[in-house]
């Protein structure tokens, strides 16, 4: 229990005013940004990045991991009252809040959302407690060829467990890492792909990649739908809450089933969006009141926003432990590691006691204060989106133009991301998936390092890949990964068509 | 798609021809890295794999599944009749576009302050048909609040531009 001793010592360390009073602030930009278009957890933590530069990293993470849990927390409240996810894992919520929210049980729906989301979060910190410890004393042991070995299963589980076309995501990919690739060569010092240009010389940052690709290229896609934002009122009675508590311990198999989802696509880059739906579709299986989902059931809030809080807490475990995020937002969060001069990875657990104890003390605690914050100011933050969004649109892409600003201090890259706001309006509309191309471009490099030492090593021999057990089994497994589309539809010729029915409306992310 | 032509639902841009665009320009861009690669050293050296090793492959895979993706988009030309976007939505989105190309352009020279006000102010008085006062009052207070968050608060100090307009606040 050297876990608990240590989690304690966690708490010491967050519970200083200073860090409760971030707290507080994370989760309410956190929520805001979970409200608005254009802003979501991946880019409003790359937007306000550079301000945490001059923190200690573990104040600084504290806030940035906070406002994680906030836009989680936020994503629920467009859902339910708007029927418009504020972010692609709050889709499957829409399902049964919307509907509740139309038969006047809006405070209920929230309710649940709110309190599942906690419970899914909660289940997911105790799992990294002690969990993570494990994983990074395991992970001490690794070389180069295992790390890469992680690296190529990651990417390999994009193909096998995403959504829509292989080639798509392979292209989404290597893109990532070809541009990740652009600038000075770590190990040669030569300078690569960038063609005489100086501006170039630099490579390209993947905060100005995130902040173009989900803050312009959401706001073009929300033009299109030309969004009018037309809601439900909602407000929270403390016996609705009372209530719904009462009534949501019947669905704890519910609950463990979709933590569960939640822990396991969250670890696996599966990520949040996925997590949530085939948590709604795994309870609308198996509930008895299954047939009555879509028209307003409890139950189908709870599956949906437990899975995808728990997933996108998961996601952290990896990155923690391995140094390899396993979300867009959780590689936001590695890179701001980076910028603070610690090195992710399972030495962090030995050298930086202070610094990871703290935030995963502060997971519980952030997700404790974002539920009482959720709860409490529901209508304030319903109001911010009857604002309009003629003030709103152009608001937020001056916030993105300072944010990709104050990266490196160049202009040069905010045309980047407009340039990268193009790419992603497009490739969100041709089911291009954003996130594999988000972590190749933030692994690139690491995962080049390790590619380059293990064929170093082994002098081009490809078998070091197999040279022992365990790097043998996850290279496997990752080619196993990798294939699957293609073993897929060998079994579907064999065993006869399966259709799956939420498949439709899940996004590519 | 002349002018002249009333619009209807149908018409607009084709889904197949943005997806064959696309894969062409990720094809190209992959020949690029590829031969760049190549030049830079994408073998065996002296001493290891040379700088051109991992861009290399990485290229093989982008060109690769690109072409894919191209021959998949114009092989299902005539199937595929579904539209990339019409023209209203099209319309809508430029309409964000163009001004935020504008105001990034207007960054260059004024700097960030100046430039949020005025983009702030002219997108709520043409697109969201505020009044004047309104809108300025707005996109002044707007860019106030960020410079005492970003000057004065983090220290952060923002673009001015090149003819730098706001000088004489001093910082």
């Amino acid at each position: 229990m050297a876990e608990l001793g240590s989690l304690m010592q966690g708490f010491a360390v967050v519970l200083s005013p200073m860090n409760v009073l971030l707290m507080f602030v994370g989760i309410i930009l956190g929520v805001l940004i979970g409200v608005l278009p254009g802003l979501g957890g991946a880019n409003g933590v790359a937007i306000l990045l550079p301000l945490t530069f001059t923190m200690p990293p573990t104040s600084a993470i504290i806030m940035l991991s906070c406002i994680y849990w906030g836009a989680l927390f936020g994503g629920a409240i467009t859902s339910i009252l708007f029927n418009i996810p504020g972010e692609p894992w709050s889709v499957a919520t829409t399902f049964d809040g919307y509907p509740l929210a139309q038969k006047g049980q809006a405070g209920a729906a929230l309710t649940a959302a709110f309190t599942s989301s906690f419970i899914g979060a909660f289940v997911a910190v105790v799992m990294i407690t002690f969990l993570a410890p494990l994983v990074a004393k395991f992970a001490l042991k690794f070389g180069p060829p295992e790390f890469f070995a992680v690296y190529l299963l990651t990417f390999c589980s994009f193909v096998g467990m995403g959504k829509g076309s292989p080639l798509k995501i392979l292209v989404a990919m290597s893109l990532g890492f070809a541009l990740a690739a652009v600038g000075m060569d770590t190990v040669t010092g030569q300078l690569r792909l960038t063609f005489g240009s100086t501006e170039l010389m630099r490579g390209f940052d993947f905060l100005i990649a995130v902040i173009g690709l989900f803050g312009i290229g959401e706001i073009l896609l929300s033009m299109e739908e030309g969004l009018e934002f037309k809601g439900k009122q909602a407000r929270i009675d403390p016996r609705v809450v009372l209530q719904t508590w009462k009534e949501l311990p019947r669905y704890w198999m519910t609950s463990l089933r979709s933590s569960l989802v939640g822990i396991w696509m969250g670890i696996t880059p599966g990520g949040a969006t996925p997590a949530s739906f085939m948590s709604y579709g795994l309870a609308k299986k198996m509930s008895k009141d299954g047939a009555k989902f879509g028209t307003g059931q409890i139950e189908g809030v709870v599956a949906p926003e437990t899975a995808a809080h728990a997933a996108g807490t998961s996601a952290l475990l990896p990155m923690l432990a391995l140094g390899i995020p396993g979300s867009p937002t959780a590689a936001v969060l590695l890179g701001g590691l980076l910028i603070w001069g610690l090195q992710p990875g399972p030495l962090l657990f030995v050298e930086q006691k202070d610094f990871v104890w703290g935030l995963i003390a502060s997971m519980y605690l952030g997700n404790l204060v974002g539920l009482i914050v959720v709860l409490t100011t529901v209508p304030l933050f319903a109001s911010i989106l009857r604002i309009p969004f003629s003030i709103v649109a152009p608001v937020i892409i001056v916030i993105c133009a300072i944010g990709a600003y104050t990266v490196h201090s160049a202009m040069f890259d905010v045309w980047l991301m407009l340039v990268f706001g193009v790419i992603g309006y497009v490739f969100k509309k041709l089911d291009y998936p954003l996130a594999p191309m988000v972590l190749a471009l933030v692994l690139g490099d690491k995962a080049e390092d390790s590619f380059r030492q293990s064929m170093l090593s082994a002098q081009g021999d490809l078998t070091v890949f197999w040279s022992n057990p365990l790097v043998g089994s996850i290279t496997t497994l990752a080619l196993i990964m990798l294939l699957w589309p293609l073993i897929a539809k060998l079994i579907a010729l064999a065993r006869g068509p399966k259709d799956d029915e939420l498949a439709a409306q899940r996004p590519v992310d | 798609m002349s002018p002249s032509t009333p619009p209807s639902p149908r018409d607009g841009i084709r889904n197949t021809t943005v997806e064959a665009l696309v894969a062409a320009i990720i094809l190209g861009l992959g020949l690029v890295t590829a031969t760049e690669s190549w030049r830079l050293g994408a073998r065996w050296t002296d001493d290891g794999p040379g700088a051109g090793y991992f861009p290399f492959y990485i290229a093989l895979v982008m060109i690769l599944a690109s072409a894919g993706i191209l021959i998949q988009a114009l092989r299902s030309r005539r199937s595929d009749t579904d539209l990339f976007v019409d023209r209203a939505s099209l319309r809508q989105v430029l309409q964000v576009l163009v001004p935020a190309v504008l105001y990034v352009l207007a960054v260059q020279f004024v700097g960030i302050y100046l430039a949020s006000a005025l983009y702030i102010a002219l997108f709520m008085v043409l697109l969201g048909r505020f009044g004047w006062v309104h809108s300025l009052a707005v996109g002044l207070g707007v860019s106030a609040v960020f410079f005492v968050m970003f000057e004065v608060w983090f220290k952060v100090p923002l673009f001015k531009g090149a003819l730098n307009p706001t000088a004489f606040l001093g910082y």
